[in-house]
């Protein structure tokens, strides 16, 4: 469970970038227009030991963001690729790559050192040289802090690959489902449970420093909600409370859980100062109100409530008060999402027999359904606020994890092949 | 379980299910509010025995769990995203009440249910909101409310695993559990 230490050094550009005369524009990656084709990119195995594997991951999470389409390595013609020399641009504009990587790895020491180059190959620049360390079991962490320079140098976008999902895995006959807390690597390595699975497990969510978890969990004597630190295994009650509780979420700077607490039938959002263990009413209506967000300033709490009939999304301040009703579009809007981009709040809709994941402005204008299925819920953000996991039902079926882009154009199954529901986004990791 | 206790049991959900299609036919005409005629609490349940299929059968044990599950019934159903005591769930309720009332030890826990057409947190309210609504119909029948104990299993708890409106409607519903104190 302990998360291994991990001593990543980057350093400067070794090889200077030697192009001072522009040749042409240098390629870019947007990820904000839905119209766009995939960059074609040539990632070729490092040299030296794991090489290969490290080259396989960048070039796996890369393809599954949707934005890069990686040659098929058989296409290679320059075989003897080294960081110390550049590419001969030739051999990959004759493939039509237009974006390279190559890299060498080094074990010395205990250490493995990964030297890398990120190529424009049609304007023949170097975009990139870096070197990371680490130790050599954390090879895979190494390959995703690649991929993250790699998408932020060609996107302008922060990555989001050298992340972990923290979901609910489930099990068992719809009569008997068992849900189990995992974690896993956001490419689905390194998955491993978290609970034993004898009791309800629901709403897990990260803290912005990636080593606690929240949730919580359900079992006939009542519910409950825990802090669970990943680095220590230490776990942690909320405390006790009158009815139910659930749904809670860490505030931006970890000091604060938001969450919601029934009182005879009635659902209200409180906030517990996670310091002074002092907890404050944030909404007193009779209708349901749950599933509170945190801004990412933390000034504001998205939140969903029936007060206006149906289930709707609102937001008010972190301290309560007065909230202003956000959607409009008609149908049932549930379980609303911060960006921590700040720039949109993600949502699940239900418009007639369908849900949706949808994204909104947090003034509730720019409404898009991203997606449609038979039951589409429980959105949760990448720390780029670019991509969003969610878990989707086929008829009877398993609950799976999905992706899909802001855009809506790169919808795939996450790459985790057993069934799952409630996922969570980490932040990066440092 | 004896044979002939199976099969009663078999025969009860088999009426449970048939009920509740009826009531899903009748749908979806409002529902009133709970102060539809029912009979007073003071009424005994009625001493319908099991069904026998053999001569060796006793049916249920009078006080027992078993008895409130087959001869009163432990489960009442709700209209889509409603929490409503509805009306063919009262004549339930008043017979779970008079059960309590002959059973005074026996402490309950009304367990608030969805179906799967919502989302997993919303879900956990209204299953909330509908134990509650249970509750509050047996405190008004005398139910002294320290025996109550209510919980939202939201839609994590189906009873029928179909994905039809008949399906749902069966997971829309209030169970009444025996925690202690049965026979």
């Amino acid at each position: 469970m302990r998360l291994k230490p991990l001593f990543l050094a980057i350093f400067a550009a070794l090889a200077t970038t030697v192009s001072l005369t522009p040749a042409r524009a240098e390629i870019e990656v947007n990820v904000n227009k839905g119209d766009v084709q995939p960059l074609p990119i040539a990632i070729p195995a490092f040299g030296g030991q794991r090489g290969a594997d490290i080259a396989q991951v960048i070039t796996n999470n890369l393809e599954r963001s949707g934005l890069f389409a990686p040659v098929a390595p058989k296409a290679f013609i320059e075989k003897d690729l080294t960081v110390a020399v550049q590419p001969r641009f030739d051999d990959w504009k004759a493939i039509n790559a237009q974006a390279l990587i190559n890299g060498q790895v080094t074990v010395e020491g205990g250490r493995l050192r990964v030297d890398f180059r990120l190529w424009d190959v049609f304007s023949q620049q170097q975009l990139l040289g870096l070197q990371f360390t680490s130790t050599p079991e954390n090879w895979r962490r190494v390959a995703h802090k690649i991929s993250d320079a790699v998408y932020e140098r060609l996107t302008g976008e922060k990555g989001y690959f050298d992340t972990r999902i923290v979901f609910v895995a489930e099990s068992g006959g719809r009569l008997n489902r068992t849900k189990t807390l995992a974690i896993m690597d956001q490419d689905g390595a390194n998955p491993s449970y978290l609970t034993d699975g004898s009791y309800i497990v629901m709403s897990p969510r990260f803290s912005s420093t990636s080593q606690e978890i929240t949730y919580m969990t359900l079992k006939p004597t009542g519910s409950a909600i825990y802090l669970f630190n990943l680095e220590t295994a230490r776990r942690e009650s909320l405390g006790s409370f009158p009815g139910m509780v659930y749904a809670p979420r860490f505030s931006p700077d970890g000091g604060r859980v938001a969450f919601a607490v029934e009182k005879s039938g009635n659902s209200d959002i409180y906030v517990m100062n996670l310091k002074s263990r002092t907890t404050q009413r944030l909404t007193t209506d009779p209708a349901i109100d749950t599933s509170p967000s945190f801004s990412p300033d933390g000034s504001k709490i998205v939140f969903n409530s029936d007060r206006g009939g149906s289930p709707q999304l609102y937001v008010m301040s972190a301290e309560g008060g007065a909230a202003t009703r956000i959607s409009f579009g008609g149908g049932r809007y549930t379980s609303p999402v911060w960006s921590p981009a700040g720039d949109f709040i993600a949502f699940t809709k239900q418009t007639g027999g369908e849900f949706h994941i949808g994204v909104m402005r947090p003034d509730g204008s720019d409404e898009r359904l991203l997606t449609t299925s038979y039951l589409d819920e429980s959105p949760t953000w990448a720390p780029n606020g670019r991509v969003l996991m969610f878990s989707r039902e086929t008829p009877g079926g398993p609950p799976r994890l999905w992706t899909v882009d802001v855009t809506g154009r790169i919808l795939r199954p996450a790459p985790y092949p057993g069934s799952g529901s409630d996922p969570a986004w980490s932040p990066l990791l440092n | 379980m004896s044979f002939s206790t199976k099969h009663a049991l078999r025969l009860a959900l088999i009426a449970t299910a048939a009920a509740s299609m009826a009531a899903c036919a009748s749908r979806p005409k409002p529902t009133p509010p709970i102060s539809t005629p029912t009979p007073p609490a003071s009424e005994p349940a009625p001493e319908r025995p099991a069904p026998t299929p053999g001569p060796v059968s006793q049916g249920a044990v009078p006080g027992s769990e078993q008895d409130f599950v087959v001869n009163v019934g432990d489960r009442v159903y709700f209209d889509t995203d409603a929490f409503e005591v509805r009306a063919d769930a009262t004549p339930v309720l008043s017979a779970q009440a008079a059960w309590l009332a002959r059973y005074p030890n026996v402490q309950i826990r009304i367990e608030g249910n969805a179906d799967e057409r919502g989302t997993r947190e919303y879900n956990l309210a209204l299953g909330s909101r509908r134990a509650n609504s249970i509750r509050d119909f047996l405190v008004s029948r005398g139910v002294a409310a320290s025996r109550i104990a209510t919980i939202s299993y939201g839609k994590e708890r189906p009873i029928d695993p179909g994905t039809d409106e008949s399906a749902w409607q069966k997971n829309r519903n209030g169970h009444t559990a025996i925690v202690s104190g049965a026979r």
